[in-house]
């Protein structure tokens, strides 16, 4: 079976900073990284091509410095690796991105299965996934943390809820947004590291991948932002002293003058 | 159209450098770059990749960066699309607790707007239901009935809202940000070609374009955005959990209730939902918790959990953890707080044996009040806690819970 990961290149948020004189980000260095849930997400279809057997592409769009994330996608096992690249594709919310993932999804043939990793954590939409499949006109379920059944035809999975979790199955091709619990990523071996760091990479364009101009970028996007700003600052509040009763004592009372106890 | 440095304003000050959350700002030297200016040497340079976030302009007190947007002209006939809808999540023939809170809120907007407030509620015997929401002040419930609806499943839900807002044409659209809220909102506005904003915490209506202001976290809430969605109908957004108050209920109020049904109409079905399973770990939801005690890597083992589930069933809340417990097999990935496991606003958060790492604080920051119990006085966590107590979580925890039953009797 032909399995599709999609992943995105994020900040690493560890870096991310605000400086309390200008009330600005601060990025101290520029680490990019591999999208958390992505990493679940191209670890499963490796599981699914040991299982069942098939080939692994995964494909992300981005500019040219996300090559990086596919490199370390193949270094993992994927067997081939797009980046849909273009200045066209700037400024895009998710509505553009959905459409132009899924034409380079289209551009690749048939598939059985695209995977995506339940959301981005920069910008924490979780919209993706459920666009492509829209776009692709195939079914979605999201949030899923185990695959229980696959075959040519059709696949069987637990999703994730608040409360507990439902058992869902549909027929492929189809589409999965995958959670964290669903399986551990491998660490890329010293061989796949040497084959990603010679692979190819193809790279598309928004010519290559015939989209409509009026799709894409900025002119495909519904949503623009208006504004960013900085939130102030959570601060912290005071520490309670004393031997381990005493501070008890005194945190009761807070929150009982606080009315939430 | 996209960015520009404007050449004669900038002043190579770099205070845009450190704001962009990608690091592709650059200064150089005018003259490399051959913008020569009578008074400043160096000048900002913006690299490839850029995807005009915007994070750039706040600290630009010179006005030296613009971003460029095409003219654009409205995609629909803006005019036609009037009220503002809400999304009445039901479980089991029970509307959620979010929903009552968008109505809460949808009411505010659809008064300033002078529109009408409805609600969409699919499902199975909902008529009782549908009095509920009457009574809360929405103008009008779709009620649409039909065993396909009896459970969310994404295709009939999607068939049915998306024929629903074409032939009503909504303004705007709300919806829980819960696990069914998201990928259905993300699906219907997709269909739509519409503008969607997930997670806002705030919603507010322009005074003078009317246009709804959507203003959500990102970077894991470092940064704040107010999106728009000026020239596609419905404007979409998802709200999460306990970020508006409840609308109150109110006996004496007058609503219209149109009641459709879906049997013999052809909707699609593509996935079976063949079981639910309920989790048994849990008996308080984590997303609908208004007290949530939680335990990180300083727990030690899976064994000394029981503190922190005592003390949660001492105060009727629910048990979080932190990464570091769930990697570890401590506890089950459901009660997994932070980047990416849960985001949380309980009333209070009380963090046991946790460092506060960002990944951590991104899932629960906007607790209203947060506890701190660690041992390090350097922890990142007592930057944030409105209350820290240094200490040995051993000792704090069973005493805390201890004066706790004392008090609560």
């Amino acid at each position: 079976m032909n399995f599709i990961v999609c992943i995105k290149q994020v900040p690493g948020t560890t870096e991310i900073k605000i400086d309390p004189k200008t009330n600005t980000l601060i990025r101290e260095g520029v680490e990019s990284i591999v999208n958390p849930f992505d990493t679940y997400a191209i670890e499963e279809s490796l599981r699914l091509k040991e299982r069942i057997g098939g080939k692994v592409t995964v494909i992300s769009m981005g500019p040219p410095q996300a090559e990086s994330v596919l490199r370390e996608a193949l270094s993992m096992g994927c067997d081939e690796a797009i980046l849909l690249t273009d200045r066209a594709f700037a400024g895009s919310d998710t509505l553009a991105t959905s459409y132009t993932l899924a034409c380079g999804i289209r551009k690749i043939g048939e598939f059985g299965l695209v995977i995506c990793g339940k959301q981005a954590i920069d910008g924490d939409t979780a919209q993706v996934g459920p666009g492509i499949a829209e776009k692709l006109g195939i079914p979605a379920i999201t949030y899923v943390k185990k695959i229980e059944e696959i075959n040519e035809t059709r696949i069987r999975v637990e999703r994730m809820m608040e409360e507990g979790y439902e058992v869902i199955e549909t027929g492929l091709p189809a589409l999965i947004t995958v959670v964290k619990e669903i399986n551990e990523p491998r660490l890329p071996s010293l061989k796949g590291m040497v084959r990603a760091k010679k692979a190819e990479i193809h790279m598309w364009n928004a010519s290559d991948i015939a989209c409509e101009k009026s799709k894409i970028g900025q002119a495909g996007s519904p949503t623009i932002v208006n504004k960013i700003f900085t939130p102030l600052p959570r601060k912290g509040g005071e520490i309670i002293l004393g031997d381990p009763e005493e501070q008890a004592q005194k945190l009761v009372e807070k929150l009982r003058q606080a009315k939430v106890v | 159209m996209g960015i520009k440095i404007v050449e004669d304003k900038c002043t190579g000050c770099s205070l845009c450098v450190k704001a962009c959350p990608f690091g592709l700002i650059k200064i150089v030297s005018r003259e490399e770059v051959g913008k020569p200016h009578p008074k400043y040497k160096k000048i900002a340079v913006i690299g490839e990749g850029c995807n005009l976030c915007g994070a750039c302009l706040e600290p630009c007190s010179l006005e030296a960066i613009l971003i460029e947007r095409e003219e654009e002209k409205p995609r629909v006939d803006i005019s036609q699309y009037k009220g503002v809808w809400v999304f009445a999540e039901q479980k089991k023939g029970e509307i959620q607790g979010v929903a009552y809170e968008l109505l809460g809120e949808g009411r505010k907007l659809a008064d300033q707007l002078g529109e009408k407030l409805s609600c969409v509620l699919l499902g199975e015997g909902m008529d009782g239901a549908a009095k509920e929401l009457i009574a809360c002040g929405v103008d009008r419930v779709y009620q649409i009935e039909g065993a396909i609806l009896k459970n969310f499943q994404d295709d009939p839900y999607t068939d049915v809202l998306t024929d629903l807002i074409q032939k009503e044409k909504p303004e705007i659209v709300l919806m829980g940000a819960t696990v069914i809220g998201r990928s259905f909102a993300s699906r219907v506005a997709a269909r739509l070609g519409t503008g969607l904003t997930a997670d806002c915490t705030e919603l507010a209506i322009d005074p003078n374009t009317r246009q709804l202001l959507q203003t959500r976290p990102a970077f894991g809430g470092n940064i704040m955005a107010t999106i728009t969605t000026p020239y596609n109908r419905p404007q979409m957004a998802t709200v999460r959990h306990k970020v508006f108050k409840k609308a109150v209920k109110q006996g004496n109020r007058r609503g219209e209730v149109i009641k459709e049904n879906v049997e013999g109409k052809k909707l699609s079905l593509r996935a079976k939902l063949l079981d639910m399973v309920q989790d048994l770990t849990q008996t308080v939801n984590l997303a609908d918790a208004d007290i949530i005690v939680s335990g990180g890597r300083g727990l030690g083992g899976p064994e000394n959990f029981h503190i922190i589930e005592e003390l949660a069933r001492t105060l009727g809340g629910a048990v979080g953890a932190s990464r570091a417990a769930v990697d570890a097999g401590w506890m089950p990935y459901s009660h997994q707080v932070g980047q990416t496991g849960r985001t949380v606003c309980p009333k209070i958060y009380i963090a046991c044996g946790i460092s506060g790492a960002i990944q951590h604080l991104v899932g629960m920051q906007s607790s209203d009040i947060i506890v701190a119990i660690n041992k390090d006085p350097n922890a990142p966590i007592f930057k944030v806690a409105t209350y820290g107590i240094e200490g040995d979580l051993f000792q704090v925890v069973p005493a805390l819970t201890k004066r706790l039953k004392e008090v609560l009797g």
